[in-house]
């Protein structure tokens, strides 16, 4: 059996969901013999060298660069998966959805108690940068997510889990304590 | 102001479970209540600020707001909206220069949007100042406006004469109808009042009395269909100081209004129903928890409750009857469809939220001031005289065998003759629409709660958990190939609302849209199931309407509703009824609306998105395709 090509990226989110990925230990040593990395921070590989299987995104979207990324990574895998509390609901990012943009911008830049060195009132404008969203948007309303996996991470063992059932095509075990949260 | 309210509650004992009693006499005297009445009231009735207010902002007719001289309260149910709500709402905003939900500069004039009123069958109607106008029109609203602000008496402005029967009766002059298209046995004038409390009462024992209603297979008549003779035993076998007897008639199903009619021509049998209970389960507390939409009845009411007083059929030693101490007193609500729940009701006549409480404890074990408590409809209780006055076996000739005696329907809708109908429990749906006159059903709103079982007969092993499954309410958007079924616990249980739509109507658009709006804005917010769902899957619902659905959006909708059973209540766990019984039954207009191709669409839109952010720090809205 050929081997499944990953591919991960992290939108507006914190890293934490890759580091759970990562916090499956010795198991990585099982995945890598199943699957091998294409576009990801854990390789730094930058652009898809191939079509891929499946595509872990973190974090919702943000700003423009985010829409992008993620409308990449849909248009070059075959299934997408929300992971974590961002991706999936916009999570802490989306606090900030009740606020009007225009007033985050004067706290983060002008009027914050931290403000103290932007003494010409300069406003993050260059054509360089992302453009900002008028509200964070959780994955599935930019773009069609096949898979979600709660959590503020997911479990290790729940990626694990959801991984390999993805793989190998078997069903995924999912007991009452797992989708029951409170 | 303040010496005023210092009079008001000491009128009612400084009672913190008469707190709704306190704030209606305060919103009589000046319409609203400030954050200096909330604390004086919080003070005087040792509880804190928080629960007084907690209460004012839960209740719809409670302002905390000054309102106007003229608050207009226009009723928003589905009929008024198909007989031209959206032109009277504009003659109203045009005629007194603001839009609903403001109050006009010189404090004239008010208006806001309600519920169902328990009008469908003569809507669009409003209520002002406590007066039920009715079959609004623009011409009218001009006219009763232009009246108002020429000084006239509102109530000279009456644009119809009084209604029929006691709705012209000199306490109550209101021209709302009753609309009765077919009596049977509760609709009859040859009821003779009293005649059981006087006359029959006194033969028979309250074991008797119970077996009685058991063996007539009386059910409840709100919609849940419990076993009313079951009821009334654990009542009387629960120990307690006190037992209470409730009826309910805060009907605010949309669509129902036959408690509005039987209050009208018939409350003497009602309060009998309510003596004989009384009576059977060996209570003396009565309460009748009646709708604030009805308070134009309040007067009337209770002069026929005054007149049972003095013949004795209330008060001490009733009828002769040694120990038989009862007496009756009307509690008006405020405006809260959620109270029609029974233990939401009782909170609400202690002064509280009206939120729904946790069951187990059922009323029947912990109720009313944690008494024993049995909260009937008012349709049952009037069958209860009738069972004891015939007997059970007369009775039970009357509907089938799983569902004897009758039912009210209130019908409404696209139909010649809206009104009441007493049918037989097993009349089929297509007997209903030919009685009431519609042609070109499409389809037709059986609301209530239902979902009956027929329940086991052994009391004594009867457990709370077993009780917990007579709480299965849902109300259903029934099309065509359901009009051969028959109105029975059985098969289609119904409280009595029953809403035509013909093919004209649109069902996703006007209809369904419609109910699920009156579930966002009844929702008491305690479960977040029900607080939010509603909402989101109205979202959805628009979203399909407005042509961005896909298939996986319907199956979404099924998945989601399923999740909102878990509610506490009914009101909660029917919220997504609309919508779930309207896929159920009509697939195909929900397909019609959906695309075909496409497995996805959003309606996300980067350009839009980013423009706000853009301006603010002085960028242009650049895209480059790739």
């Amino acid at each position: 059996m050929a081997k499944k090509v990953i591919a991960t990226t992290s939108l507006a989110g914190c890293f934490g969901c890759h580091m759970s990925i990562l916090d499956i230990d010795e198991r990585i040593l099982d995945l890598i013999e199943l699957v091998e990395f294409n576009k990801s921070p854990v390789d730094d590989i930058k652009k898809f060298t191939k079509r891929v299987d499946i595509g872990i995104i973190e974090g919702g979207c943000c700003n423009s660069e985010n829409v992008e990324v993620l409308k990449y990574f849909r248009d070059n895998c075959d299934i997408l998966i929300s992971l974590g509390e961002c991706a999936i609901m916009g999570g802490l990012p989306a606090l900030r959805n009740g606020i009007p943009i225009e007033e985050c911008l004067q706290e983060a830049y002008l009027d914050g108690p931290t403000v103290k060195l932007n003494i010409k009132k300069v406003l993050p404008n260059d054509v360089e940068l992302p453009q900002l969203l008028d509200n964070v948007y959780p994955c599935h309303e930019v773009v069609k997510i096949d898979y979600f996996l709660p959590g503020c991470p997911p479990r290790a063992d729940l990626i694990w889990d959801a991984l390999v059932a993805l793989i190998t095509g078997s069903e995924m075990d999912l007991p009452y304590e797992v989708v029951k949260f409170d | 102001m303040k010496e005023k309210i210092n009079q008001i509650i000491n009128k009612y004992n400084s009672d913190r479970s008469r707190l709704m009693d306190i704030l209606l006499d305060i919103h009589d005297d000046k319409g609203y209540v400030d954050k200096n009445d909330i604390n004086q009231l919080a003070k005087s009735l040792g509880i804190s600020a928080a629960e007084v207010k907690e209460t004012v902002s839960f209740y719809h007719f409670f302002s905390e707001k000054p309102r106007a001289k003229y608050n207009i309260y226009l009723n928003n149910s589905i009929t008024a909206c198909m007989r031209d709500r959206q032109g009277v709402k504009e003659a109203f905003e045009k005629a007194c220069g603001i839009t609903f939900g403001h109050v006009t500069q010189d404090s004239m004039f008010g208006l806001y949007n309600t519920s169902c009123i328990g009008m469908n069958d003569q809507g669009p109607a409003a209520i002002i100042n406590d007066i039920v106008f009715t079959n609004l029109t623009p011409y009218r609203v001009v006219k009763l406006i232009e009246g108002l602000k020429e000084g006239k008496e509102l109530r000279s402005l009456i644009y119809e004469s009084y209604g029929d029967g006691n709705n012209a009766d000199p306490d109550m002059q209101a021209m709302v109808n009753n609309n009765i298209r077919k009596g049977s046995i509760l609709l009859n004038k040859n009821y003779k009042k009293f005649d059981v409390v006087k006359n029959e009462l006194s033969k028979h024992s309250p074991e008797d009395v119970i077996q009685m209603v058991e063996e007539s297979d009386l059910r409840g008549r709100g919609g849940a269909g419990f076993p009313t003779g079951m009821k009334w035993r654990f009542g009387r076998r629960v120990e307690g100081d006190h037992r209470v007897i409730i009826c309910n008639a805060d009907e605010g199903e949309p669509g129902t209004f036959k408690d509005r009619v039987m209050l009208t021509e018939y409350p003497d049998l009602v309060f009998e129903g309510m003596v004989i209970a009384a009576y059977a389960t060996g209570a003396d507390i009565g309460l009748v928890y009646l709708r604030y939409e009805y308070k134009y009845m309040l007067k009337y009411l209770n002069r026929i409750l005054g007149e049972m007083r003095e013949k004795n059929f209330l008060g001490k030693n009733i009828s002769g009857i040694k120990e038989f101490d009862f007496d009756i007193r009307i509690q008006l609500g405020a405006g809260a469809y959620v109270c029609g729940e029974e233990s939401a009701l009782i909170e609400s006549l202690e002064g509280k939220r009206g939120e729904p409480r946790d069951k187990p404890p059922f009323p029947v074990e912990k109720g009313y001031l944690n008494y024993p408590t049995i909260v009937n409809n008012v349709e049952t209780l009037a069958s209860a005289v009738r069972i004891i006055k015939n007997g059970a076996a007369w009775y039970s000739q009357y509907g089938t065998k799983d569902s004897t005696g009758t039912k009210l329907l209130s019908i409404s809708g696209d139909c010649k003759f809206p009104g009441i109908y007493e049918v037989d429990w097993g009349t089929s749906i297509r007997e209903v629409i030919e009685m009431c006159g519609a042609e070109k059903v499409q389809a037709i709103q059986v609301g209530g709660p239902s979902g009956m079982l027929i329940g086991p007969r052994d009391f004594d092993n009867l457990s709370s958990s077993d009780l917990m499954k007579w709480y299965k309410p849902s109300g259903m958007m029934v099309a065509e190939k359901f009009f051969d079924r028959k109105l029975s616990y059985s098969d289609l249980p119904t409280g009595g609302s029953m809403i035509i739509f013909n093919t004209e109507r649109d069902l996703l658009r006007d209809v369904v849209m419609n109910f699920m709006e009156f579930f966002i804005e009844e929702s008491c917010g305690s479960c977040s199931t029900c607080r939010n769902l509603p909402y989101i899957m109205k979202m959805k619902l628009e979203k399909i309407l407005n042509g961005h659905g896909v298939r996986k959006d319907i199956d979404d909708l099924l998945t989601w509703g399923k999740t909102i059973k878990v509610s506490r209540c009914g009101l909660g766990q029917t919220a997504a009824n609309p919508i779930l019984s309207s896929i159920l039954n009509f697939r195909h207009i929900y397909e019609q609306h959906v695309q075909a191709m496409a497995d996805y669409d959003n309606t996300f839109d980067i350009v839009k998105s980013v423009e706000a952010a853009n301006k603010y720090v002085g960028r242009n809205t650049e895209f480059h395709s790739n």
